[in-house]
């Protein structure tokens, strides 16, 4: 039997970071997942295919917008083919680039599935069927000429294999018209009538998408409104913006029967105070969470815990309760997100070189690429409320913002939370254009301990939306630029 | 309704401990006053009990991991609410977490303790603590715990420097807990199977402090052997009225007594060094520590004012110290303040052995196995009962001239008794 000194299964962003980092301090890499080249669901299904066809939704909403501007477009036609393509050809870019650093960097990429024999020893299927991405719905894999399950034993090994979405229990299994995320950016087709199950940041983004490409779409959501974890100052500027983006929504409702009928799919609604109501759509995508994806790897034979919802308990350098085997990233919970993941998988490389890494990242941002996007990082004002510290927030509108005005951005707001005394910047919430970007700066500012002066005193560039994170570092001192300075504090 | 158990206070100026075992698991279901946890201070380690009943529902420590006072250790689910166990403390600021946070105490404690008042060492939550990832990073490669850093920036940020103070200050203090630059040991489990255990508080402690003997003290043996027939005869004599008075009058007791007057016409024995300042320390009392094996491991109690003592008060005192020691309810002030140290291993055997001298002493005193020897005496060789002694001592302010002198005069006082009436 193969030996091998670090086993990663699992190629999305925290797994091959963690096999790339691991390689780069020395070790000898093997990086195992099903697809041909790294990427994961973030590059093949996830992040990088949303976020092309976000930008082509914002292009449209521009060029349609820049009719009260003096500058108009004929309606867009949707080539949904060559749309498909474009979007293809981005992730086939970005995973063969990947394809590539993995070879320079000499690891042994295994395209299979692996199951553990035990605590050091996996199973290897070369050809398999694949547990991830869609389902309830196995996806062949063909590999020429490799057929065999292979033996391998390894001295330590990072389980990176993420999460995959939450069915309904009355859902058998998704299809072309009751569709998870995944499916849904297929774009197999456009339907006329969408019904988006779940009001997170993956439906937002779908719903963004779909309604850009021509659909009505409506929402159900169960809790009273979307985004309803974040900062619902922010989510409510977001609203403003987007008052027409839903033909109908139906808040603190489930769903309770979806049922295809002819190429129509009714769902059956049920909310606390209306009756059960049916409402037919031509195709229902469902977004109501994620579930840690460890089908088929029989952690149970490594003797690897996992939690009461399945996700594998780690300490906080990514160790499991089996000393020598790590998960990272979704797979291990937590907040589900690719920059988390690829953090832990940096962390978990250091620990198995023989570092004393950890995990102890103070902000982790969060981001929401709706148009405007919503951004946040560090602790929010309820957070602060609830471990009593005090802190004062300072919010700076984008109308204030010469750069936003002119770029026909006035709608959005940059606030800051502080704590009083120290004077640090404790959190941040961004909604607006590319608040994406923007966040990083208060992350870093965070991860510092920046107080709000050093931000305040530092040069920003004129005219930038970046901008409104310095004058609400400003605010806190009552000498802001752009609006009038708020009545003196006692 | 769900409640928080948190460490209590344990002892005066303890705001941490480490937990040496969990005596429950999540699902058991315990009564008040139960005991819960074990936990070791500096070198006394001590039961928790349970300020409330229930069913664990979920134990948030481990064993191994320092517990500062306040912190959550478990959560119990119980049906009734038992009201004046649980008092909310509000305004409590940087030790208590998430929603719903209530301060479980002892329902005999007369008020809610203020924990922002009374203890002024409260650690920043992690969260907050002012240092940059890169100066965090550097701290954990040094083995430091950057909440215990003081940062001297704007806010009281933490630089790279602040951490290098720390670390100085750290390995500079004799009372060091954390060391940094220890190597790595190879992996075992490639030979054979292998169990890890962490090395428990005292275990720690005592590997730290023999290092930093061994490392600083110059340390020479001296033997000799001691006729302590008329003494042993005197000891079994004597026994029954020791006994009356609550003690047990043992060799050790005798030897802390003659230990005593010892230090007393030797002073050098009694002295620290100081080299910082480059002086000696001559101490004018006399207090004695015995080494005591307990299951936890080697603890050093300490008996005060030895030479103001009867022996008969010594012997009833070494009685309580061992089974306090042996129960685990020393305290750390009780194990602190030592200048010399007995060490007596005769009830469990050999002919000699090396003692190491404690940090900040400049001598112990080892104790072997006695027994009967054909002795030459006056033409003849005649049984008596000899005893094995070996002096380990500071060669920085002894000399070995001193060090033959002052086991010789234990050993003739030993011998005869009188000659300390001269």
């Amino acid at each position: 039997m193969e030996q091998h000194q670090v086993v990663v299964i699992g190629a999305g962003p925290g797994g091959y970071r963690a096999a790339f980092m691991a390689a780069d301090l020395g070790m000898q890499v093997t990086l195992i997942d099903p697809q041909a080249n790294p990427g994961g669901v973030c590059l093949y299904r996830g992040c990088i295919p949303t976020k092309a066809l976000l930008h082509l939704a914002k292009v449209k909403e521009e060029a349609m917008k820049a009719g009260e501007w003096g500058l108009t477009f004929e309606n867009p036609k949707i080539d949904r083919e060559k749309v498909k393509a474009w979007k293809e050809s981005v992730v086939k870019q970005l995973t063969g680039g990947l394809g590539q650093l993995t070879k320079a960097r000499k690891i042994n990429y295994i395209r299979g599935l692996a199951s553990f024999v035990d605590s050091t020893t996996l199973m290897v299927k070369a050809e398999g069927r694949r547990a991830e991405g869609q389902e309830g719905k196995v996806e062949e894999i063909s590999i020429k000429g490799k057929e065999e399950s292979t033996l391998i034993g390894f001295e330590n090994l990072i389980i990176a294999t993420g999460a995959v979405p939450i069915k309904l229990p009355f859902i058998k299994e998704f299809t072309d018209r009751i569709m998870n995320a995944e499916i849904a950016l297929e774009l197999k087709s456009i339907p006329k009538r969408l019904l988006v199950l779940g009001g997170g940041y993956i439906g937002m983004e779908s719903a963004t998408i779909y309604k850009a490409l021509g659909s009505e779409v409506s929402l159900v959501e169960a809790l009273p409104n979307i985004m309803y974890t974040m900062d619902q100052e922010l989510v409510g500027i977001y609203l403003k913006q987007n008052k027409s983006l839903f033909a109908d929504a139906w808040f603190e409702t489930k769903v309770v029967a979806l049922e295809e009928i002819q190429e129509k799919v009714v769902a059956t609604l049920k909310s606390v105070d209306r009756d059960i109501e049916k409402k037919e759509f031509d195709a229902v995508l469902v977004s109501v969470g994620m579930r840690p994806n460890t089908g088929g790897l029989e952690l149970e034979k490594a003797g690897v815990e996992v939690d009461q919802r399945g996700f594998i308990k780690t300490d906080e350098q990514g160790r499991t309760n089996v000393k020598n085997i790590f998960a990272i990233g979704d797979v291990s919970g937590g907040m589900l997100l690719a920059h988390k993941a690829s953090y832990q998988g940096r962390i978990a490389a250091e620990v198995i070189a023989g570092q004393k890494s950890a995990f102890d990242a103070r902000a982790i941002p969060a981001v929401v690429y709706t148009d405007p996007e919503i951004a946040v990082a560090g602790l929010s004002e309820q957070e602060c409320q609830e471990k009593n510290i005090s802190y004062r927030t300072v919010k700076f509108p984008w109308a204030a913002s010469g750069r936003a005005v002119s770029m026909g951005e006035p709608v959005g707001l940059t606030k800051l939370i502080i704590e009083e005394g120290t004077e640090r910047i404790l959190g941040a919430g961004i909604v607006g254009r590319n608040a994406g970007d923007l966040i990083s700066e208060a992350v870093l500012g965070i991860e510092m301990a920046a107080r709000a002066s050093d931000m305040a005193l530092t040069i920003h560039p004129h005219p930038t939306v970046s901008e409104t994170l310095m004058e609400a570092a400003e605010l806190y001192y009552g000498h802001p630029v752009h609006i009038a300075p708020p009545k003196k504090r006692l | 309704m769900k409640q928080e158990i948190k460490l209590p206070e344990i002892a005066d100026n303890v705001v941490s401990g480490f937990l040496a075992r969990i005596l429950v698991k999540v699902g058991d279901v315990i009564e008040k006053d139960q005991s819960i946890i074990e936990i070791e201070t500096d070198k006394a380690a001590t039961d928790i009990p349970a300020p409330i009943g229930g069913k664990i529902v979920d134990i948030r420590v481990h064993a191994g991991d320092e517990i500062r006072v306040g912190q959550t250790i478990m959560v119990v689910e119980n049906d009734v609410r038992d009201v004046t166990d649980v008092k909310e403390v509000k305004g409590v600021k940087g030790v208590t977490e998430g929603k719903d946070v209530k301060v479980v105490m002892d329902a005999k404690s007369e008020a809610p303790h203020d924990l922002t008042s009374s203890r002024p060492h409260v650690l920043t939550p992690a969260y907050l603590v002012p240092a940059s990832p890169s100066v965090r990073r550097f701290a954990r490669e040094l083995g430091l715990d950057i909440n215990r850093v003081k940062g001297t920036g704007p806010g009281g940020r933490i630089s790279n420097d602040d951490v290098k103070a720390h670390a100085k200050e750290v390995i500079q203090s004799p009372k060091s807990t954390q060391f940094a630059g220890y190597a790595e040991v190879p992996d075992f489990s490639k030979w054979g199977p292998v169990d890890y255990q962490p090395m428990s508080r005292i275990r720690t402690i005592t590997a730290e402090s023999t290092v930093n003997s061994w490392q600083t003290i110059p340390q020479v043996v001296q033997f000799d052997k001691a006729d302590i027939t008329e003494v042993e005869k005197f000891r079994l004599m004597s026994k029954t009225a020791v006994e009356k008075a609550g003690g047990k009058l043992t060799m050790t007791a005798i030897l802390l007594k003659l230990s005593a007057m010892a230090l007393r016409q030797f002073p050098k024995f009694n002295a620290s060094v100081d080299m910082k300042n480059k002086q000696i320390v001559y101490k004018n009392y006399i207090n004695i520590g015995i080494a005591v094996d307990t299951e936890l491991g080697l603890l050093v109690p300490v008996v005060q004012d030895v030479d103001k003592k009867s022996l008969t008060e010594l012997s009833v005192e070494i009685n309580g110290i061992a089974e306090r020691a042996r129960n685990r309810k020393l305290t750390s002030e009780e194990m602190q303040g030592g200048n010399f140290t007995i060490s007596n291993l005769g009830g469990i055997g050999g002919t000699s052995f090396t003692p190491i001298v404690y940090p900040n002493q400049v001598a112990i005193l080892g104790v072997s196995k006695s027994g009967i020897e054909p002795v030459y005496r006056d033409g003849e060789f005649v049984p008596r009962t000899m005893l094995p002694l070996s002096l380990s001592y500071d060669h920085r302010l002894i000399d070995g001239a001193d060090g033959a002198r002052f086991l010789v005069w234990m050993c003739k006082v030993l011998e005869q008794p009188f000659l300390t009436w001269l």
